[in-house]
């Protein structure tokens, strides 16, 4: 029973889905956030995947810049959300209609 | 077959974490679940014998982005229950089913392709981390400078924006003060 490269594919579409599933109820920011990150990791595992399949770096070099832009985006979406909380008490997705027509 | 045990295992594991992250009514369970799910993923680069993404996961996503969930839903009301959005759902199951599909057309293509060419091909004998420090010091030295530079950007962002009035103290003041500064704050 030799795990291949498709195993890993297929873990890592379901992964995605989940988040995508995540991304599409949530209502509350913070879980949104969670949800992105489950999708970043989902692309990450199949990189690293095809990366030890195919002998080559680099879907491991692109993997690690993933994980660089995941950290920076958490610490700029974190700044947002404590802002937006500060000032409206909330952080639901439905009261940011401040841009409805 | 240890690591098809190990892969399914993992897989498993990793599946049911983030199943809940996703569904749970408690943001906590959420915080807590997804920390767990991303230990479990780092596993996945150990089977793959990259070493050094699996610790940088670990380090990085357990440990910093976690602690950084923490630190921000201080902030926030995490007792209260979460309320979902009750679109419809066999739309949404549509959509992301898609979605993965559309993913995996894409990551097979070049398997269906078949002449790959490995760039940087992995050398037996030589450690993980040995090698990825060669390529990225290398052929990868100017995105790396530009993650530098742009962690450092995304460091000030969130030091400006979540720290503004820090020096005044909530729990200090009296319940009509915070209401004036609130209200002035959104006037």
């Amino acid at each position: 029973m030799e795990i291949t490269l498709t195993h890993y594919l297929v873990l890592s579409t379901v992964l995605f889905s989940i988040g995508l599933i995540g991304v599409m109820r949530r209502k509350n920011l913070l879980m949104l956030f969670f949800a992105t990150e489950i999708l970043l990791n989902s692309v990450n595992v199949a990189l690293v995947a095809i990366s030890h399949y195919y002998g080559d770096f680099t879907g491991q070099m692109f993997a690690f810049f993933i994980i660089a832009i995941a950290a920076s985006e958490v610490a700029v979406g974190l700044g947002l959300l404590v802002l937006w909380f500060k000032r409206y008490n909330t952080i639901d997705l439905d009261n940011m209609t401040s841009m409805k027509g | 077959m240890f690591e098809a045990a190990a892969f399914y295992l993992f897989a498993f594991l990793t599946i049911a974490m983030f199943w809940i992250t996703v569904t749970t009514k408690h943001s906590l369970y959420a915080l807590t679940a997804l920390a767990a799910g991303m230990i479990f993923i780092s596993a996945f680069f150990f089977i793959l014998e990259a070493d050094f993404m699996g610790v940088v996961q670990i380090i990085v996503y357990s440990g910093a982005v976690m602690a950084l969930y923490a630190f921000g839903m201080m902030f926030f009301d995490t007792t209260r229950e979460l309320h979902e959005k009750r679109v419809n759902s066999s739309l949404v199951f549509g959509l992301s089913g898609m979605a993965a599909l559309i993913i995996v057309v894409m990551v097979s293509a070049p398997i269906i392709g078949g002449n790959i060419e490995a760039h940087y091909p992995i050398l037996e004998g030589v450690g993980n981390s040995q090698q990825i420090g060669m390529v990225l010091f290398t052929k990868y030295l100017v995105p790396f400078e530009v993650a530098a530079v742009m962690l450092l950007v995304a460091m000030i962002a969130g030091i400006i924006m979540a720290g503004r009035k820090m020096d005044e103290s909530y729990s200090e003041l009296s319940e009509e003060e915070i209401n004036t500064k609130n209200a002035e704050g959104i006037a």
